[in-house]
């Protein structure tokens, strides 16, 4: 290893058997927004069916594998790799590092994801068709009644899962090992601080899904009785495990989104973060919370009142360090000097989407009220408004925000801001209405609707192909980008960036930090 | 703790010792835990598979509660199975009789289990069964039918607003179950 200034080696194998953290970092995203393709696809689908009441396009059987697999896709293919890329891009970046800590298990925890989504893409083309039984997949739905692909997606999860676990024990490893002197914790960026945390959590519960899926199998195969009550088992021990995954599963996909906001809003504000301790001791609350709240999403399932009462109280005291986070956010803005570029466009829409749809949380999480709500559109307007006004706004600000630092080219602004408000007002058109269509009482994961549905139904489904097609336009911008985008050279890409990864050249070198970097000491969490 | 003079690999060996921890976790202590509550505190309508030794108690003759039965097959199951009163009234602390019918309507021997459930699920852990045909297995050649035997005690301390007590057995068919335990002896 003589010399250490050497660049990427060429064609494929540089890809293949790459231990880099910005080439895994750029195969993650890249991976990432296919999946976010794939899963929109079926998301089209859903949507053209529903257009009108009665049965359109598809069979009702394959409008269930749809719905199955865009949540699946969604959540383990497009959502949870691009902060993962995102990460392996920015943490090494952030703290100074020269890389991550475990360079080679980095290559083999992205590269065991294309084939497990291979599988489980796989089963559409199998006899019996994709899983069917949605993304929660409820046992006896997914044992008894599921079709023979059912083997196929267990494993596919096993797969995503251990690749989720080798990420976060990566990022753990190098956050508390490889920071640069003087990087105390508390003088971490938060995008690194959130993704601490959130690895915490998949290193928590990846291995619980791991269990409940491995349990399913054994009830399809190995003739035991977990899930089944002829055999002594019982089908809501399904539910406890699986939201026992579940709900710190959605916080592993909103906390890296806090971070990548809490990064930009205080770039564009040219204010430091308003409350950076409060933000840290918001973030650790909410994933304390995460483990004891669980059977909020099975209100219905017969549960004693004193249990109900519980999970109802828990609930809403997330309700506290979230609004935290939220204050901090509207205060870091507060007498800002304030600019308006794609980035920041795309934070204030998560600031003012999130929100609503953590309203609608609250709402849910009121035990009597959720008899009402429960299975419905309602919920499903509620979880989009914090998954894609959420998790997906934030990402998409992030690409904006360190694209030009990675490609070396600034993006065309006018487009960002059209892709923005394109995917603002198609997002709000599609999900909105279906508040008001869940309360009406129409419920989620059917392919047919009564006729009083029928107008919001179209909205919906307008909205959603609007939606959809803004994203061909933010693929366009950055294919653009990195081809032919006006070059830039500043360190700093932006006036009003902080942190570590705006003090190496631009585009960033293959190899950053190789000598850790001393720390100027007015300049903490950048 | 230092598992390693290494900080990264003790940072892994930690972490990889959690992961396993928690997937363990899942098999022998989510699992038994949620048995175990839910027979402690009765939730789920869940009622004690295991016969109930009467404590010699005082019979409310003051009280009377209604006590329903509900036979239900599960999926495919083809007996006929029903109650052969569908209610009766009873004083809490006295025991009670009743038979279910079942019938295997058809060619092949077969294997039933009943599960029960108790509604409202306040009421599970007042319920009392000395005897029950749901604590085993029930086999019948084909064509054939039997009385299966119920005996059971409503407890004295019985919340005083529980007028009625709903008992729903579902019948699941377990053949193939137990010839697999057979064929791999």
């Amino acid at each position: 290893m003589g010399d250490h200034h050497h660049g990427p080696a060429k064609g494929i194998t540089r890809w293949l058997f790459t231990t880099n953290h910005k080439d895994i970092g750029t195969m993650y995203l890249w991976f990432s927004f296919a999946m976010f393709i794939l899963g929109g696809t079926f998301a089209m689908i859903i949507r053209a069916e529903l257009f009108q009441p009665g049965m359109q396009l598809v069979e009702p059987g394959f409008f269930n594998q749809m719905t199955t697999l865009h949540g699946l896709v969604m959540v383990f293919g497009a959502i949870m790799p691009s902060f993962v890329g995102l990460a392996n891009w920015l943490i090494p970046m952030m703290i100074g590092a020269p890389d991550m800590a475990l360079p080679r298990m980095n290559n083999w925890s992205f590269w065991i994801l294309p084939p497990g989504f291979l599988m489980l893409a796989s089963t559409l083309f199998m006899e019996g068709g994709a899983p069917a039984f949605g993304w929660t997949f409820y046992a006896p739905l997914s044992t008894t009644y599921a079709a023979p692909s059912v083997t196929f997606f267990i494993f596919a999860i096993h797969v995503l899962g251990a690749s989720s676990i080798m990420g976060s024990i990566n990022i753990i490893a190098t956050v508390m090992n490889m920071r640069a002197p003087g990087m105390t914790y508390m003088k971490m960026p938060l995008f690194v601080w959130t993704w601490l945390i959130t690895a915490f959590l998949l290193v928590a519960v990846m291995p619980v899904l791991a269990g409940a899926v491995t349990m399913m199998l054994m009830d399809i195969h190995f003739g035991t009785s977990f899930f089944s009550a002829a055999g002594g088992g019982d089908p809501v021990l399904f539910q406890h495990i699986f939201w026992f995954f579940g709900h710190p599963e959605v916080y592993i996909i909103i906390l890296p989104a806090f971070g990548v906001v809490s990064q930009i809003i205080p770039a564009f504000s040219r204010k430091p973060l308003f409350g950076y301790a409060s933000m840290v001791y918001a973030t650790a609350s909410i994933a304390f919370l995460s483990f004891i709240v669980w059977a909020h999403h099975m209100y219905t399932v017969g549960m004693p009142v004193a249990g109900e009462l519980f999970f109802m109280y828990a609930t809403m005291l997330i309700a506290v360090p979230t609004g935290v986070k939220v204050f901090n956010w509207i205060t870091t803005m507060w007498r800002g000097a304030l600019s308006f570029e794609t980035p920041m466009l795309f934070c204030i829409g998560f600031l003012v989407l999130f929100t609503i749809g953590g309203f609608t949380g609250l709402m849910l999480s009121i035990a009597p009220v959720d008899f009402q709500y429960h299975d419905t559109y309602f919920v499903v307007a509620h979880f989009h408004y914090v998954m894609v006004a959420g998790a997906v706004f934030s990402m998409t600000a992030a690409v904006y925000y360190w694209l030009p630092k990675w490609s070396g080219r600034m993006y065309n602004e006018t487009m960002g801001k059209v892709h923005f408000w394109i995917s603002f007002i198609g997002f709000n058109i599609t999900f909105f209405p279906q508040h008001f269509v869940g309360l009406a009482g129409m419920p989620r994961r059917i392919p047919d609707y009564a006729l009083q549905f029928a107008d919001f139904n179209m909205m919906s489904s307008i909205g959603a192909f609007i939606y959809g097609a803004s994203q061909i336009l933010f693929l366009y911008n950055v294919l653009a980008t990195i081809i032919a985008g006006k070059k830039v050279t500043d360190e700093k890409v932006w006036d009003g960036a902080e942190g570590l990864e705006w003090t190496v050249p631009t585009p960033a070198p293959y190899h950053t930090f190789e000598v850790p970097p001393k720390l100027d000491p007015a300049h903490a969490h950048g | 703790m230092r598992l390693s003079a290494d900080p990264t690999t003790d940072t892994v060996l930690k972490l990889v010792t959690v992961v396993v921890a928690m997937f363990a976790f899942v098999f022998v202590v989510m699992v038994p835990l949620y048995n175990v509550l839910c027979d402690a505190l009765g939730i789920n309508g869940k009622t004690s598979a295991q016969a109930y030794v009467a404590a010699p108690a005082a019979v409310d003759t003051e009280r009377s509660v209604t006590v329903q039965f509900i036979a239900t097959n599960n999926d495919s199951m083809p007996w006929e199975f029903r109650p052969q009163v569908t209610s009766m009234a009873v004083h809490p602390g006295a025991a009670n009789d009743t038979v279910f019918f079942a019938a295997n309507p058809t060619m092949q021997h077969m294997v039933a289990q009943a599960i029960p459930s108790v509604s409202p699920a306040r009421a599970a852990e007042y319920f009392h069964k000395t005897e029950c045909f749901c604590f085993n297995q029930q086999p019948l050649e084909g064509q054939s039918d039997t009385l299966m035997p119920l005996q059971f005690i409503v407890d004295q301390d019985l919340p005083k607003d529980i007028k009625t007590i709903t008992l729903s057995y579902t019948l699941f068919d377990v053949t193939d179950r137990v010839s697999e335990r057979i064929a791999s002896r």
